[in-house]
Formats: structure tokens, sequence, C-alpha cells
């Protein structure tokens, strides 16, 4: 099983304060850490445990810049065999589209069974690329995977999707296909320290968007659907009454609150 | 101006809040609203539609019985060919999101996702969608193209009283055979756990800012000098942390408690899905700009790991007094 897994280096901004630079269109990423999308890091270690279950080959491919090493050295510190890329100046700006042509015209020439990708990144939320992929392939494909069983080798696969209240729908798909993988789906490893050490050793191929045969109006603004035009911070409803102090006093406040409303 | 086209959705007999939510929100952006349902027998969704639809395209065919995005796709491809509306709206639901980005590069159609507020521009939608889970609006403007996709955010759009009374269009299935290469088998129902968290009457919410499960005594201390049962979010679960049936939002339970005490979640979209009608909210995060104090009545803005046990030991006080 010839595998190839998608991954991205986002900012980690769940728990941490978000400030919209001064251009508008981005976000003041001075103060925040990166890493690998948590949807990603759960694509990577599907394609790792398939790999160690049936033996096979785990292409890791990214596309940004020189930073995204790190997240990809990670995944070949996993399991990973070989990885690519993508670096162009000309990417920037790109939406899931434009994300999703560079990602096909580097797999086009790969020979695959399977692409993993997260099926929704942590900081745009567009749960477009593995679907969009798949179309820009040609190959079948399933996203909010939550269950993968091999039944055939590089022919077909059992996969399960999330749907809403937590049912399972299960589909039978064909090989090669395009997998978007869901949280949650398995417990993703550390890598180990040995793994770190052969990873860094390890060569990742890079790719130009004249490489890839991409033109200007596959990439950046022009390869995507859409143009972000400016951040705004969200619309909130009324505000909480929020309760001051030093926690000794925030507590008493909260529990004098809940007694008087008969909750506690 | 053209046609907008609303997908109908639907599953297991109930055609889902979504589909009459986008009719309604269609309704008001100007144009001829067209439900299109793909199903087997649903002529009671066909009827349903036509309370809120100008028209409904109805192809009722066993293929459609259970949702398959490859045959969708090529049922949507067709009628869209056929009829050239000049707007596509889905859910962003685990249907929609199978299904859209397929059809948008099939069809050269720009496609916005998760859409949570649009107005026309003319023929062009101008849609916002949130980014870093909640933690912004973006505004966005589409290429110019003839066809535009978007899939909305469910209760993005007020589902109104039915007032229309559109024509049903019987159409012929424009899909010939079914495909191959992927199958509908069957569902699979969720786990059913110890406690069933809808029953709850008082819960505590954790979330990612717990950071690690051996915290997860602190929360515990707390719920339990509550007489509260935990639920959790779902990177908790996702996690490990906490078993499935206790997740709360979208992919888990809908919950209305009396009381729900939010510890650690920052209050994403999905999540505040499951738990918006509980009676009173509590949310203590240290994040200030955390979206769950928008919909909070009581907010504390600390580390939790200071003010929950001194939360514990407070109740423990009062009750025993």
């Amino acid at each position: 099983m010839n595998m190839v897994v998608c991954v991205k280096r986002v900012p980690d901004t769940a728990d941490s304060e978000v400030h919209i630079d001064a251009s508008g269109k981005d976000i003041d990423k001075s103060r925040l850490s990166f890493g690998i999308n948590e949807y990603d890091n759960y694509a990577v270690e599907e394609a790792i445990q398939i790999k160690e279950r049936l033996e096979g080959n785990v292409t890791v491919i990214s596309l940004g810049g020189k930073e995204s090493d790190e997240v990809i050295r990670m995944a070949l510190a996993k399991g990973g065999d070989e990885a690519i890329r993508l670096e162009d100046d000309a990417f920037a700006g790109g939406d899931a589209l434009a994300v999703a042509k560079a990602l096909a015209a580097a797999i086009k020439g790969l020979e695959y069974d399977m692409v993993f990708a997260g099926s929704l990144a942590d900081d745009d939320g567009y749960a477009a690329v593995p679907v969009a992929l798949a179309e820009l392939l040609g190959v079948p494909h399933a996203t909010y995977v939550k269950k993968v069983e091999i039944l055939e080798p590089g022919k077909k696969a059992k996969v399960g999707r999330e749907l809403e209240g937590g049912l399972m729908e299960v589909l039978e798909i064909d090989m090669p296909c395009v997998l978007g993988i869901q949280s949650g789906i398995n417990e993703p490893r550390y890598a180990s320290f040995k793994g770190i050490k052969q990873a860094a050793k390890k060569e990742i191929a890079l790719k130009s968007a004249a490489d890839l045969g991409l033109d200007a109006s596959d990439l950046g603004e022009a390869g995507s659907w859409a143009v972000l035009e400016q951040f705004t911070p969200p619309v909130v409803g009324e505000m909480a009454e929020m309760l001051e102090g030093e926690p000794e006093e925030t507590a008493a406040k909260l529990a004098a609150i809940l007694k008087e409303k008969g909750l506690v | 101006m053209k046609d907008i086209f609303v997908l109908m959705e639907h599953r297991r007999g109930d055609m889902r809040d979504v589909s009459v939510e986008m009719l309604s929100g269609a309704g008001k952006l100007g144009g001829t609203v067209v439900a299109v349902l793909l199903g087997k027998d649903v002529d009671a969704f066909a009827d349903k539609a036509a309370g809120f639809a100008d028209k409904v395209l109805y192809v009722n065919d066993a293929m459609f019985e259970n949702f398959n995005s490859a045959l969708y796709q090529k049922a949507l491809s067709a009628l869209i060919k056929e009829h050239g509306p000049g707007v596509v709206l889905m859910g962003n639901t685990a249907q929609g999101v199978d299904l859209a980005p397929a059809l948008a590069v099939e069809l050269e159609a720009p496609l916005v996702t998760d859409v949570t507020a649009m107005e026309m521009d003319g023929e062009k939608p101008k849609p916002t969608r949130t980014f870093y889970g909640g933690k912004l609006d973006a505004h966005l403007t589409m290429k110019d193209a003839d066809l535009y996709i978007l899939t909305i955010r469910e209760a993005t759009f007020v589902a109104d009283e039915p007032s229309k009374s559109g024509e049903i269009v019987k159409t012929d299935n424009p899909v010939s055979e079914d495909v191959a290469y992927r199958k509908f088998l069957e569902y699979v129902e969720p786990e059913i756990g110890d406690v069933d968290i809808t029953q709850s009457t008082l819960l505590v919410g954790v979330g990612r800012g717990i950071r690690e499960d051996k915290n997860l005594p602190v929360v515990e201390e707390l719920a339990q000098a509550m007489g509260a049962d935990l639920a959790a979010s779902r990177a908790v679960v996702d996690a490990g942390w906490l078993p499935s049936d206790r997740q709360v939002g979208i992919s888990g339970k809908t919950v209305k408690p009396k009381l729900y005490l939010a510890v650690g979640i920052s209050g994403a979209f999905q999540h505040v899905t499951g738990m918006k009608g509980s009676e009173v909210i509590v949310a203590i995060n240290k994040d200030p700009d955390a979206p769950i104090f928008g919909i909070a009545d009581y907010g504390i803005v600390d580390d939790l790991f200071k003010v929950v046990p001194k939360l514990a030991e407070k109740i423990k006080e009062l009750k025993g007094a």
C-alpha cells in the first residue's frame, strides 16, 4: 500500500488570544506557537498504522515555507518514509482550492493507493481540501472519516464517516482514493528519540510551482475560490456578567449565585 | 436575478432543520428559490419544502434512499447544467462538506464553506465565515462566475413559518446508473455509556483547558461537590480523557440542563450548538475573548486550576451550611 499524507503547519489558537494585524487580513502571529494541524496529526497516525499492519510506504507532503520542515520531520519520525515540500512565493494567499491544486499536481506524479488529509484545518476551517483534491485527481473520496478498514489492499476499503449526533455512515470505497480524516479516529503516537534522529537526516524534496507545471491562474489568490477582504472580531451576543477579583472572591461570588438560583 | 438552488438534506426519514432554514434565508436574497430534493419516496418532504420554496425539483429514485456524495454530485451537476441557477446552497454538514468541494471543482464554480452570514451584491454572494475556531469573522469576495456554491452553517438562517406553495416538479433521475466505486452500506449508532447527559440537571463541561487527563480530578471534585455530571468538548473526547457518550456538540449530544458550567472550553460553534439551550450557562476560561463568554450568563476570566478548587470548596461550605 502506497500512502500519501498531507500535513499543514498552523498556529495554535485554541487556547490563545487572537489579534488582527495592521493589514486587517491576517493575525498577529508573533506570540503564537505553531504545530501540525490537529486533524492532520490523526491522518499521519492512520497512514502509519496501516503501513505497520500491511506494509507499504508513506509519503508526507506539505505546502509551506522552510518552517514547515519541523512538522514534516515529526511525521517522518513517527514512521513516514519520504517527504515533499511545495514551496513558492506564488502560493501565498491561496485558499483551499489553490492548495488542493498544488497538492494534486504533486501527488499525480506518485504511485498511491490512498491519500490522507485532515478533514479540516484549525486555522481557516474550510474543510474542503480532501474532497477538492480527490476531484482534481479524479478518484473517489470520503471525508469526516473516523474508521478505516482495508478490505483488499490497493483495491477496496470500508470507511466510517462521522455524521451529526455521533451517528456513523459506513461505506465501501475503491482505491485509489482520498480520505479526509476526522480527529479522534486513533491515538496519535509520540515520536521516539531514535525516530527523530533518523528523520533529521532524511531528505525533503522541494517542488516549486514551475516544477509542478502550475501556471499563474492556479496560484495564490488567482487560483482561489474567494479572496479574504477583512477580518473583524466576531459579533457576540450579550456578554456574560463577568465576576471580577481573585480566585477566592470570584469562586465565592459564583457559589453564592448558584445557591441563590437553587442550582446547588 | 438567476434562480437559487437549495439542496434539501434528509436522513432516515427526517428532513434536517438546515433545509428549511436555507429555504427561508434564500427567500430573502431575491430570486426564485428552488428546493432540490433527491430521495426515495419522500413526497412528504417535497410537500414540506413547497411551503418555503417557489419550486421543488423532486427526483424520486431508490439510489437516493441514503446519501452518497458520488450520486448526489452526478445528479446535481446535471440539474444545474439543465436549469442554470446562479447560486447553490447546501448545509455545511457531514453531507454538504462531502459533496460541495467536488461539485465546485467539477463545475469550476467558486465555493465558500461554513458560511455564517451572506448578502447579495447583484448576482454575486458576499459571504462571511469564521476563522480560528470562531475567534474571528472573515469577510470574503468570491471570484466572478456564472455559478456560486455555498455551504451554510446550521442555524445561520432562521426558519420561517411556511408561506409559499411552490410547484412540485417531479423530475426524471438524470443519473442513469449507480456507481460502483463508492457504496453506502449502513448506519452505526453511537455507543451508549453509563450516564445519559441529556437527562442531567447539572453539567460541568470540560474542555481543552484541562490540558492533561491527570488534571481531571480537579473538575471531578467540583462536579461531585455540585452533584453534577461531567460532559466534555470534542478535544477532551478525541484525546480519550472522557468517553464519547459525554461529548456535547454537533457530533455529540445536545443538552439542556438547568446549569452548564463550562470549564476551559473556548466555545467553538461545534460545541455551543449542543449546549446553548441550557437554562444557565457559566464559563471559566483564561482567554477574555473566548467566544463562550458571548453565550454565558456569568463568566470568570482566570486560570481554571486556581478557580475550580476554590469553587468546589465554597459550594461544599454552602451545602454544609
